[in-house]
């Protein structure tokens, strides 16, 4: 019986099997536009030769500066206690799912060549001597979106040191430099190869960052470079070539991360115990204050910057100007569409692979839920091309636009919310599945009274996330917008490429505000709800 | 009555054989050391594993066909008997409707059993608000609002201190013998058995000796292994 397929399971399957089947058909519409498939074309042409060299350079530099400077930076954090610090973490937590176009907006209102830095030097009549713009502006803002992240995955990982383990290295007289070597240090490792893998496939595959700062055809990714090949110079050939390249690129990269790390990052939400034992000195409070503070002055005042520079004189001018409100109501629609579909997706294709996993078919669980998640190596734009192409023949492309962009959308956030829902929905049906079958609970009651009251928080979470993530999307909108259909982060990037920074500055606050917003409002509803227990208590 | 009828079952490198009768109102303990294959054998009659070959029928109808929920039994597990995000009255309602819809005689008949295995007082709390005599407590209560003919016990005080443990255990008997209850209990503790069971049942190695009255439970019984356990068991006691 436990090699039978359960009826429970056969939605999720279907879908599964289904979106693998829409990516491939993406992916192969794409391949009749090549006549050829010769690479080899590839790496003759100099210039892909250079923005497949340039794409690997800056991931490489990206990864590498985010996660050494984020070893100090968590094991200060790790360390200290101080106020504010629960805020601070909460903005690591956001610059991850912060619309790639409002950070960039606030790097450059600090860095830019009209920026604050600029300001500065200007007042001492010296020229602001680096330009934003090329690898130095890509590099600034990976970092900025990786290095936090990277910081909470490692403190995450610190916190995970049981209590008992800083009672015996405070017996055993370890401090500082030795208690970092052979307590810390070791726990930082076990998460260091798929923290630094999963940046750097998120910086190679980078799409909005690289069009906003990367400035010329010197500093191109190869994303970049399909997304331009297709909307501005037509070459469907080429733009299929690049993208089954990028797709190639990306399914070794892929394994490559596979083989070399082993750990899970499921348990995002674990609090460990405090570190009861910082043995404090002189130099090791320097140390760590330096490290603290260098991490805030990096990433607060950007944030702060959109926040102040979105409140001037143009904020009603946009507030009532109509496209601005046609933008939010797709960015809206957009977002929330997406969020459903993607939560609904995953919720069904975890009750299929759970099934497996209770029996001990933890490959097969695998998977299907890898099928699902084949988005991660084929980047949503060269989905949205393939698609294009597909309907393009069919000749529909502005009406079914909106639609397309949900799609890809929802396709992006699965694997997010799939990572999120997976262990809180596989832990309840190891608690719970013999108990509902005793008790012949089941479909709808299952859902209502077990899955839904008990993991109300994941899915809410994981709906404000995949709403976030698709809310704040240049890379689907990018091929299908137009001047009459577009979304905030469109409508952002039109407004900074026509260079009105006051109009775009009052964009990106309202960007930031419905982002970070979303996940305050969430949390407070928990909080809640907590009360409500205490006081029912 | 609970017929096992010539049952196989095969799990990993493990085969069990079942062939056994039970009679009904009887308290069974099941007793034998761990992975002989006593859960095993509870979860092939409620329905959580399936028989390679063989039957198990009730009242000599096989019950192979039925779901969990449609078999006429109600069960109790070692821990997670309860849904930590539901009310302890929610949890026993679960019992009686599996989308928690009563009706007004339903409601009064929680109630009662509620009163019975003295929970009523904590029916508004959560589970993570009860303590561990509590919570089974509440779950004892639930089984029996099922109002099923057969009980089945999967060590479900084990967790507990002793005295709690055989106050439960009263509880349980005194339950089943009112509302006219089977009872199959799985158990390591000799003790337990003695104190409760009316028949018991000794599973080795995955096979299952005949059902025997409670008092044929001595030292000087013909199985050597069954001895063997025994005197480990009761030695453990007194050390």
């Amino acid at each position: 019986m436990n090699k039978q397929i359960k009826s429970v399971q056969i939605p999720g399957l279907i879908l599964s099997i289904s979106i693998f089947s829409f990516v491939l058909m993406a992916v192969a519409t794409l391949l009749t536009y090549s006549s050829e498939l010769s690479f080899t074309a590839i790496w003759s042409d100099p210039y892909y030769r250079h923005i497949t060299r340039f794409s690997f350079y800056q991931a490489l530099l990206s990864t590498l500066l985010s996660v050494l400077l984020a070893i100090p930076v968590s094991h200060a954090l790790f360390r200290c206690h101080f106020f504010g610090k629960t805020l601070l973490l909460k903005l690591f937590a956001t610059t991850l799912v912060l619309p790639v176009l409002v950070a960039v907006f606030g790097l450059l209102a600090i860095y830019g060549n009209s920026g604050l830095l600029a300001e500065t030097f200007a007042y001492f009549d010296l020229p602001l001597p680096f330009s934003i713009f090329g690898l130095n502006g890509i590099l600034l803002a990976h970092v900025f979106f990786n290095l936090p992240f990277a910081c909470r995955l490692f403190l995450q990982a610190l916190n995970s040191i049981p209590e008992k383990q800083h009672q015996i290295a405070a017996h055993l007289g370890l401090k500082h430099w030795n208690k970092f070597r052979f307590l810390e240090w070791p726990h930082i490792l076990g998460q260091l190869p798929h923290i630094a893998g999963l940046i750097f496939m998120l910086c190679f595959t980078s799409f909005a960052t690289v069009m906003a700062l990367g400035g010329g055809p010197k500093s191109t990714t190869i994303e970049l470079a399909i997304y331009q090949a297709i909307k501005f110079n037509f070459d469907l050939q080429t733009g299929a070539l690049l993208a089954l390249w990028q797709i190639i690129l990306c399914a070794l990269l892929a394994v490559f991360i596979q083989k070399i790390s082993s750990t899970n990052l499921l348990n995002t939400n674990y609090k460990g115990t405090e570190n009861t034992f910082a043995h404090r000195s002189f130099l090791s409070t320097c140390w760590d204050v330096s490290w603290i503070s260098l991490i805030i002055l990096f990433v607060v005042p950007p944030l702060l910057m959109v926040v102040l520079s979105g409140l001037n004189a143009q904020f009603f001018t946009v507030l009532t100007d109509i496209k601005f409100w046609a933008a939010l109501k797709n960015s809206l629609i957009i977002g929330s569409s997406a969020a459903f579909i993607a939560v609904s997706f995953a919720f069904l294709i975890l009750l299929a692979s759970r099934q497996w996993r209770l029996v001990g078919l933890n490959g097969r669980a695998d998977k299907i839920e890898m099928l699902a998640t084949i988005i991660l190596v084929t980047p949503g734009l060269v989905v949205s091309t393939g698609l294009f192409l597909l309907l393009r023949e069919m000749g529909h492309i502005q009406s079914l636009a909106l639609y397309i962009v949900i799609a890809v959308n929802a396709l992006m956030s699965l694997p997010f919310v799939l990572k999120s829902l997976a262990q809180p929905m596989l832990h309840n049906a190891q608690k719970y599945e013999l108990l509902c079958a005793s008790l012949g609970i089941s479909s709808w009651n299952r859902f209502y009274w077990i899955e839904w009251k008990a993991l109300k928080s994941p899915i809410l979470y994981s709906l404000c996330l995949s709403f976030v993530l698709s809310i704040g999307d240049l890379s689907a909108i990018a091929l299908f917008g137009s001047q009459s259909f577009s979304t905030l982060p469109l409508y952002l990037f039109q407004l900074l490429g026509s260079y009105q920074m006051q109009s775009a500055a009052v964009v990106a606050l309202v960007l930031l505000v419905l982002s970070v917003g979303t996940f305050i409002v969430i949390e407070k509803l928990f909080q809640l709800e907590l009360k409500k227990r205490v006081i029912n208590d | 009555m609970i017929k096992f009828s010539d049952v196989n079952y095969h799990y990993k490198e493990q085969s069990f054989h079942f062939d056994l009768t039970i009679e009904a109102g009887s308290v069974l303990a099941i007793l034998g050391p761990s992975g002989a294959g006593k859960s095993t054998l509870l979860n092939l009659l409620a329905g959580f594993i399936e028989p390679s070959q063989g039957d198990i029928a009730i009242n000599g109808l096989s019950i192979l066909k039925q779901s969990p929920a449609q078999r006429p039994l109600s069960i109790l597990f070692q821990d997670n008997n309860l849904f930590s995000h539901l009310t302890a009255y929610q949890n026993i309602a679960l019992g009686v409707h599996p989308g928690m819809k009563l009706n007004e005689q339903q409601k009064q008949r929680l109630q009662t059993v509620s009163e019975q295995v003295e929970v009523e007082a904590l029916l508004p709390r959560l589970p993570d608000k009860l303590s561990g005599g509590q919570q089974q407590r509440v779950a004892l209560a639930r089984c029996f609002v099922q109002n099923k003919p057969i009980l089945l016990l999967d060590e479900p005080f084990s967790a507990l201190d002793p005295v709690l443990r055989v106050n439960m255990l009263e509880r349980v008997k005194s339950l089943a013998k009112r509302e006219n209850v089977t009872v199959l209990m799985v158990t390591h503790d000799v003790s337990d058995a003695l104190a409760v069971a009316s028949d018991f049942i000794f599973i080795d190695q995955g096979n299952a000796l005949t059902v025997e009255p409670i008092k044929h439970l001595t030292r000087e019984h013909s199985n050597q292994h069954l001895v063997n356990f025994l005197s480990a068991e009761v030695g453990k006691d007194e050390s």
